[in-house]
């Protein structure tokens, strides 16, 4: 601890050059955060996939629809336990194109819950559901972005899917689910099939695609080729694959997210890397007597290199917990694109692997001039001055 | 022989040779000495005689191409870079023609500096600090920096931390050089103290004729090599 203030007294000598860095860094860190929340809404999908779930959709692709008439084969094919069928609704919300969010028609709602237990209902919310023809169930982030709660009528309105006789589809909110997992999408709006089959004024006894649990999850695989050989030769085949494999696909229609963010990491990184090398390099070059003074006096080098790595280590951990604080703090408001981001959050192990960095940057930047230092020649370092 | 009846310092046959580009620079060539406890030498010579290698070959700062270097009774020059760095540490104290403190730090504090090698308290190293402080006089500066100090005063805070952990030896390069006649009368006043009320050894490098006139002894070195008189 004793020289802990020889350290910080280093780091005060020039104000700006270090206010500077230690900036450069909370930046990088900031940056940090917000993209691994941004790779985790891209991914949620994927980790909170469940391992005894299969997605089965058209062929030819996920826009095209399947018969609801598959649900009954379905469910006949050994080592399937209960199916669900979706559709894309692609709800609108007081008529304004910004008001989107994911709102599907289930076919069943004891079926769904059963299928998706990450979403968590209250039981007189689900009794509510099973009575109630135009009952909704929406997600704790979703009501929150809107203002709803139970009892709300809310109409919507589906470019895709318009209601016979023309109008806004109406709905009552007939329950609020939660998430069981940080990472679990509230942010959906589920309706019951029945009414939106017999509303729509095309489309009858097409869905969308189906979710399907199985009771083995070691089985997964034979049960989906068994799904798929069903429906082969059909006008509707089948593409059966695990959830999180229909997730992952989904999420790179928009690219490889996570290499994407690898690179842009990465290229902050080395600049930072350098910025704070650069300082470091700087600040023991303009100390070369003060250095030698210390050696003369009896500092040992390993001791004046641990005081150099603890300078640079000290500049990225201000620049660094500050930078990861601030984007946590930001995550914690919320996503900034609820219907494009549902899930917008910095999870704790990223947190883990970002104070890693914070470490792994002061060490690795000031490790050259620690080295400079330590092997610093006394004779030599005292007579700069002379 | 009694321990203290033994020379403190003690040079045999060193040599000192440095390397540039091509050419092999000797710097020292096969030169002994004996300095006794409580000596005040003063080493003179033209520049590049050596002087300044000498004085970093006595306090560990450097370490001989050839020959021993005995101080106490223990070969420094055998030591490892860390035993060496603990040796200075416990032995030594070094004083600067450029005061060469820590610009960051107030004059208690560099003072203070060997002693954060030391197992002392925070208080005992305060306490340590302030009588180093008030032996060169400089009592009431204490907070000062050295910026705001003047060359003398730097001078002395310099002395008080080559003092602080009480070494046997000191090692002075051209303490006055950098300081008016006056102020370095009263730094080699303050040198002749420590020598004669402390018992300090003293080996100090000078130009100074009138700076030598205040040690017990006198060496001339001239091309790596002694001699008593002064060289014409």
């Amino acid at each position: 601890m004793k020289f802990v203030s020889l350290v910080w007294c280093n780091l005060r000598r020039k104000k700006l050059r270090t206010w500077l860095t230690i900036l450069s860094v909370f930046v990088a860190f900031v940056l940090f955060g917000l993209l691994c929340a941004l790779k985790e809404a891209f991914t949620a999908g994927v980790a909170v996939a469940g391992a005894d779930r299969l997605i089965a959709r058209h062929k030819v692709s996920l826009i095209m629809l399947l018969p609801e008439s598959y649900s009954r084969r379905m469910r006949q094919i050994p080592g399937v336990d209960s199916a669900v069928h979706f559709t894309w609704f692609n709800g609108i919300y007081q008529d304004d194109a910004r008001n989107f969010f994911a709102s599907m028609p289930i076919s069943d709602p004891e079926e769904f819950l059963k299928i998706f237990p990450e979403y968590v209902l209250p039981e007189s919310a689900r009794k509510e559901w099973m009575a109630t023809r135009t009952g909704a169930i929406v997600g704790r982030s979703l009501a929150g972005r809107f203002g709803w709660k139970v009892g709300d009528q809310v109409p919507l309105k589906s470019p895709i899917w318009p209601r016979k006789g023309g109008g806004a589809w109406e709905f009552k909110i007939v329950g609020i689910y939660e998430g069981a997992k940080r990472a679990t999408d509230t942010s959906g709006f589920y309706f019951r099939y029945d009414y939106f089959d017999e509303a729509r004024m095309r489309g009858e006894g097409e869905v969308g695609w189906y979710a399907i649990r199985v009771a083995d999850p070691d089985q997964a695989e034979r049960v989906a080729s068994a799904l798929d050989a069903e429906f082969v030769n059909s006008p509707f085949e089948t593409k059966t694959e695990p959830e999180g494999a229909f997730a992952q696909g989904f999420a790179q229609q928009i690219g490889d997210i996570g290499t994407m963010l690898i690179a842009i990491l990465s290229a902050v990184f080395f600049t930072i890397l350098l910025v704070a090398g650069n300082t470091m390099a700087q600040a023991v070059r303009e100390r070369t007597e003060e250095l030698g003074l210390l050696k003369a006096v009896g500092f040992t080098n390993g001791l004046v290199l641990v005081l150099v790595l603890a300078e640079s280590t000290l500049i990225a951990m201000a620049g660094g917990l500050t930078g990861l604080g601030a984007a946590w703090l930001i995550t914690a408001g919320g996503s900034p694109m609820p219907s494009v981001l549902p899930v917008f959050y910095l999870p704790p192990h990223l947190l883990l692997v970002g104070l890693g960095m914070i470490f792994g940057l002061g060490l690795i930047a000031g490790l050259l001039p620690a080295l400079d230092a330590m092997r610093l020649r006394i004779a030599v370092a005292l007579r700069r001055q002379a | 022989m009694d321990v203290s009846q033994q020379p403190l310092v003690r040079l045999e046959g060193v040599e000192k040779s440095f390397q540039r580009g091509s050419e092999q620079i000797h710097v020292l060539a096969n030169l002994s000495l004996q300095v006794g406890r409580g000596e005040f030498l003063a080493l003179m010579g033209p520049s590049g005689s050596g002087k300044s290698t000498l004085l970093n070959l006595v306090g560990g700062l450097d370490r001989p191409t050839a020959g021993a270097v005995e101080i106490d009774g223990e070969r420094i020059d055998q030591l490892s870079e860390r035993q060496l760095a603990a040796w200075r540490a416990r032995h030594v104290g070094l004083v600067f023609q450029f005061y060469n403190l820590l610009p960051m730090l107030n004059a208690e504090r560099n003072v203070e500096l060997p002693l954060l090698l030391t197992h002392l308290s925070r208080g005992e190293r305060r306490e340590h600090v302030r009588v180093a402080l008030e032996v060169v006089g400089l009592s009431h500066r204490t907070r000062h920096y050295p910026r705001t100090l003047s060359g003398g005063e730097q001078q002395r805070v310099g002395i008080a931390r080559a003092i602080v952990n009480d070494p046997t030896l000191l090692l002075c390069d051209e303490p006055t050089g950098d300081l008016d006649r006056k102020t370095g009368d009263e730094i080699l006043t303050l040198l002749q103290a420590l020598n004669r009320d402390q018992g300090k050894t003293i080996i100090m490098v000078t130009h100074d004729p009138h700076a030598s006139a205040r040690a017990t002894r006198t060496l001339y070195l001239e091309k790596g090599q002694f001699s008593t008189e002064k060289p014409e």
